[in-house]
């Protein structure tokens, strides 16, 4: 089992940049140990601006940061940066195009028995709605260093919403096929199409494995790249199979799934099946007994399969 | 130029801005009129700012952060050279144009978007905090209401703009006392502006007419020398300045004038102007 958390390796990457990089720089808002930042404080304290319990103004002032060239990156937990500052967001970074990297840490309900205040179920619908606004929720450990390596290349602004605990490798450091703003294609069948972002894309590729044994043959893609949306990849892995199920970490409107939806709607419909959190507070506890007791695992992911191709 | 002549520019700025306003059909008249010695102020005699040296990043940065008075700040950008006015009076508020309500980074001269209160303040936290980091001795300004301040954002830009001791920041607050219900006052007070400031660590200067630029210059050389801390200015301007038809009345604050106020306020600035 992996034991180090997506969070740990965007910390990891800005580590390594930042020694020849010196626009960068980083700002917490009292979440440099949540967001495993603490380190980078400690290296680069030049580099490193801490807001305190701002949110707004984190947001803010990394747009200022940035509009006077710096690569900025504001990290909080998701819940508080994707809704609290959610107008800063539109305004100051998306809106005034400025070189802003948000990072959401403890996405959707990482925070568990900490209740709605901390779960943050609606930033993928929130953050895409924006525009000029990128939605990124990488799968693993190596798929996150690959982009946020791949974002500090470019000048515009992007969301990451990362976990808080490690989730179990979808790659391997030799192997993590990764191109910006294209799904990875994880398996390939012609019976279902499944497709997930972020901590779901492990048990719905778990799934695949379960409904092989049924032969039944899906297609599974890791979608981290929710806005822009690879709809390539979705009617290209849509159209070769009979269904199609969606499984995010998110409030079931506005995100992944209503997304391929709409692709799937347009392009080659078929039936999607969406599978997410309720539009109810959560239930509390660990990740795995919340996702577990809403069938967010892949064996739920595996019975939404055969109930869509009955 | 000296005083007097920037005094007599505001003038012709504001009929510019009524100008633009009338043929808009649409503008915050009042705000626009309050503000207009301060950004004829910044524009002219402080900041090192023309479309000359517009992308050099040694130049003195401002984000206009009550962004509803932008029709002052078009005529103040026209007049120093960064826009048209007649283009711009051709097209403010109407269908397609990029003169649109609010300031829009997309034209050239203005540094962020605004429209949305409490982000200027802010945002010049981080444009003064790179300053410090790059060693720049460029300085930062943003002009906000004084119906702005109930925005809790801005006082948790007022805290980082103390804790990180940026004397390069400079906030203007455009205190002409009314908003769009009515006196400031009555809809959520703040007559201890002064205090407020100082007790979040700023050095506050009270410039008693905000409608003078020799009371703005001298405050604002004020805050040049002053060290280890952000300066606010608290412009005390009258809402609606330069004509009698439209001062002191909230209904001015998005009022546009009938053809008969419109020659009485032109009347009036150009007595004004021969007073200075």
């Amino acid at each position: 089992m992996n034991k180090i958390p997506n969070r740990k390796a965007i910390c990891d990457v800005l580590l390594k940049e930042a020694e020849t990089d010196k626009d960068i720089v980083v700002l917490c808002s009292d979440s440099r140990g949540s967001a495993s930042l603490a380190p980078f404080a400690d290296a680069y304290p030049e580099q490193f601006v801490e807001m305190g319990i701002a949110e707004q103004d984190l947001v803010s002032v990394s747009a200022g940061l940035a509009h006077c060239g710096k690569k900025a990156f504001a990290a909080s937990p998701a819940c508080f940066l994707s809704t609290r500052s959610y107008e800063q967001c539109k305004i100051d970074v998306a809106y005034s195009n400025t070189n802003v990297k948000l990072i959401g840490i403890s996405g959707g309900i990482s925070y568990g028995a900490l209740g709605m205040s901390h779960h943050s179920a609606q930033d993928i619908a929130a953050m895409s709605a924006i525009p000029n606004m990128r939605v990124y929720l990488p799968s693993d450990r190596f798929q996150t260093a690959k982009l946020v390596e791949a974002l500090l290349k470019d000048e515009k602004p992007a969301y990451i919403r990362v976990g808080r605990n490690p989730v179990e490798d979808i790659y391997t450091e030799d192997n993590c096929p990764f191109e910006m703003d294209k799904a990875t294609v994880l398996t390939e069948g012609t019976d279902a199409a499944i497709i997930a972002c972020g901590e779901m894309v492990r048990p719905a590729l778990e799934a695949a494995k379960l409904l092989e044994k049924d032969g039944i043959h899906a297609t599974v893609l890791d979608m981290y790249c929710v806005k822009p949306l690879d709809k390539e990849a979705i009617v290209k892995a849509a159209s070769n199979a009979k269904v199609v199920v969606t499984a995010e970490e998110h409030a079931p409107f506005g995100g992944l799934g209503s997304m391929v939806s709409q692709v799937v709607g347009a392009e080659c419909p078929r039936k999607v099946l969406n599978i997410a959190l309720p539009d109810a507070p959560v239930v509390s506890g660990t990740s795995q007994e919340v996702f577990d007791y809403y069938g967010m695992n892949a064996e739920g992911i595996a019975k939404a399969v055969k109930d869509a191709l009955k | 130029m000296d005083f007097r002549e920037l005094s007599k520019l505001a003038y012709d700025l504001r009929k510019d801005t009524v100008d633009m306003i009338v043929a808009g059909k649409g503008g915050h008249i009042g705000g626009d009129m309050s503000v207009m010695e301060t950004l004829v102020t910044l524009y002219f005699d402080q900041m090192n700012i023309s479309p000359e040296n517009m992308n050099d990043p040694d130049r003195d940065l401002f984000v206009m952060s009550k962004g509803h008075s932008v029709e002052a700040y078009y005529a103040v950008l026209a007049k120093k050279g960064f826009l048209d006015i007649k283009e711009v009076n051709e097209k403010f508020s109407k269908f397609g144009t990029q003169y649109i309500g609010h300031p829009n980074n997309k034209l050239p001269g203005i540094e962020m978007n605004s429209g949305s209160l409490g982000h200027g303040l802010p945002v010049c936290v981080g444009m003064a905090l790179a300053g410090k980091m790059n060693k720049k001795n460029y300085r930062v300004y943003t002009v906000m209401g004084d119906g702005e301040l109930a925005e809790g954002s801005v006082w948790e830009a007022a805290m980082a703009g103390h804790q990180y001791k940026l004397d390069n920041l400079c906030a203007i607050v455009d205190r002409n006392r009314l908003q769009i219900s009515g006196n400031t006052e009555d809809v959520m007070g703040h007559d201890d502006l002064h205090e407020r400031f100082k007790s979040f660590g700023w050095h506050v200067i009270d410039v008693a007419d905000g409608n003078s630029i020799e009371q703005l210059h001298a405050a604002f050389e004020e805050a040049k020398q002053t060290k280890g801390q952000p300066t606010v200015l608290i412009a005390n301007t009258v809402k609606g300045k330069g004509s009698a038809v439209m001062e002191d009345k909230a209904a001015w604050h998005h009022h546009v004038p009938t053809q008969e106020e419109y020659e009485q306020i032109m009347k009036d600035f150009e007595e004004r102007k021969e007073q200075l």
